[in-house]
């Protein structure tokens, strides 16, 4: 049972992988990315790590690929079509990708793994420990560097859109310059428009 | 209950017991769906009962007894309706993006305790994963935005993105909030933990402002007035289904209903208790939960209509505001709050 869902992700994950990279249109490839990592949250599923697969979920379906259509909705008009490349080109990209997939399976296979029997879920508890241990094994560092990084962020996020806020301020007394221009505008156009009526 | 489960033997008799897991899911699966498909189409008809209430109106009376069958007539007409479509869409993508909508929402309603045993399948990190599944339904409205080829279509759908995106944060951020409460993201054992009195109450004063916090993020994240930016009739026509029509249109229409449901549900097993009776009042019949469970999230949803018909409309710059300026801000000292609370045993345990 596993194993047939096992396979069954596997094919749609490699379809649409290759569906992502040939497709000439942007957007659809933009979600046949979004199956492919829809794909590897189904596998952390199959694996019962629930956490790994909501994370998954959240941050590449959720966010990342949130992004990218967004980007591509600004830019990018229905009708248009990505061009295709040169032959040689795609000779050469096509080498190197079979020469990538040689390596990785080379060392998948040349690696044994150890078949592990005790099928227990990860709870988000002994997750949470692991993160904040200061032990063997922890990951209090990078947990804080983050959040350090995080903060410095928010922080700086909060600056500039603090600093824009005080430029606006500066500009909006001139506010009524554009105004009076517009003004001379309207009256010189009136005073064309005057002259030109006795002819 | 007790019929389900002598459809149950029934259907375990049968069929040898090496096959049962997968056909016994797919059973649960369409009597879930059956049940759902059901009940939007009479949060539909309740919408419509609240908003002629709220205008001094009827409503719909004419179709079954005073109108109960209306929306049951409405789905059968769209359902026999024409697809139609625009020539020029892409057609991939646009077939596609209903469905994003509807699966995400049905796969939220999964995993809800409707009873201590009523439960489809109890995920260990279940609040965790209802964030998740409800960041991936606002792809299928941006697909169905651009992909109709339409002005209005990409302006509802620009609008949906940004809205959705924003308000995500308070929702994660309220519901953080109370896990510091309940130490579990597991919906189960949320309601366990409730059996000492429902969270509002244990948690007091942050509690109820991240209940705020969470109905008005809630509302926006389901596109609903007065956030309705996406589908504002009056500058865009439908907003990013305008191209949509027959089942296609229904269910982005279902889908809206059913996240209602699901918001006012999350909003019930975390703050009220889930299927828990107030003061255990029925401690001993353990199937009223479905009822129990059922009031407090019609009570929910009752409050999600009574603010689509009393407020206007917000401007796309006032709904970023609130959350940016107000909401998010609030949120954040709201956990530093809780944390002091769950730290100095302040919460209030019966």
């Amino acid at each position: 049972m596993e194993r047939i869902i096992f396979y069954i992700l596997a094919v749609i994950m490699i379809a649409f992988a290759i569906a992502s990279v040939s497709s000439r249109k942007m957007l659809r490839s933009v979600i046949y990315l979004l199956f492919v990592l829809i794909g590897i949250a189904g596998l952390y599923f199959l694996f019962d790590y629930n956490f790994l697969a909501a994370i998954q979920l959240t941050v590449y379906a959720g966010g990342i690929i949130v992004l990218m259509i967004f980007s591509v909705l600004l830019v990018h008009h229905i009708e248009m079509e990505l061009e295709t490349a040169r032959p040689l080109r795609r000779l050469i990209s096509a080498l190197l990708c079979l020469a990538g997939l040689g390596i990785f399976i080379t060392s998948i296979y040349s690696y044994d793994f150890n078949v592990s029997l005790n099928a227990t879920t990860t709870t988000t508890a002994q997750i949470g420990e692991k993160l904040l241990s200061y032990g063997a094994g922890g990951f209090i560092l990078p947990f804080e560097v983050i959040s350090v990084l995080l903060l410095s962020a928010m922080i700086g996020a909060i600056v500039v859109a603090r600093g824009s806020h005080k430029e606006e301020k500066k500009i909006t007394p001139n506010k009524t310059k554009p105004q009076k221009e517009i003004k001379e505008i309207e009256s010189m156009k009136v005073e064309i428009l005057e002259e030109e009526i006795p002819l | 209950m007790n019929t389900l489960i002598n459809i149950n033997n029934l259907f375990l008799s049968i069929i040898p017991a090496e096959i049962t897991g997968l056909p016994k899911m797919a059973m649960i699966a369409l009597i879930y769906l059956g049940i759902f498909a059901v009940l939007g189409l009479y949060l539909v008809l309740l919408e419509r009962k609240v908003a002629a209430w709220f205008q001094l109106r009827l409503g719909p009376n004419r179709v079954g007894y005073h109108g109960l069958l209306q929306t049951m007539a409405d789905a059968l007409k769209l359902v026999s309706k024409e697809l139609t479509g625009t020539v020029k869409a892409d057609k991939f993508l646009y077939n596609l993006a209903p469905y994003f909508v509807i699966i995400t929402s049905l796969m939220a309603l999964g995993i809800f305790p409707f009873t201590q045993k009523l439960q489809a399948y109890d995920l260990n990190i279940g609040l965790f994963f209802l964030i998740a599944i409800s960041s991936i339904g606002v792809i299928g409205i941006l697909l169905g935005g651009w992909s109709s080829n339409n002005k209005f279509s990409l302006i509802g759908a620009m609008r949906s993105g940004v809205q959705t995106i924003s308000y995500e944060l308070s929702v994660g951020l309220s519901l953080l909030t109370m896990v510091l409460l309940t130490q579990s993201l597991q919906l189960s054992e949320i309601v366990e933990v409730q059996k000492n009195g429902w969270l509002i109450v244990q948690g007091h004063i942050p509690a109820i402002i991240a209940f705020m916090v969470f109905m008005i993020a809630g509302t926006a994240e389901t596109n609903r007035a007065p956030f309705d930016m996406v589908e504002a009739e009056s500058e865009l026509g439908a907003g990013f289904h305008t191209e949509y029509s027959g089942m296609k249109f229904a269910y982005f229409f279902l889908a809206e209903f059913i996240n209602m449901f699901i918001i006012a549900a999350i909003a019930t097993t975390v703050f009220f208790g889930g299927w828990l009776s107030p003061f255990g009042v029925t401690e001993s019949i353990p199937w009223l939960g479905v009822f129990w469970f059922l009031a407090k999230t019609f009570i929910l949803v009752f409050l999600m209509m009574w603010f689509r018909w009393t407020f206007p409309r917000l401007r796309v710059d006032q709904l970023l505001t609130l959350e940016w300026k107000y909401l998010l801000p609030i949120n954040l000292v709201n956990i530093v709050i809780m944390a002091v609370i769950v730290w100095l045993n302040l919460s209030i345990q019966f």
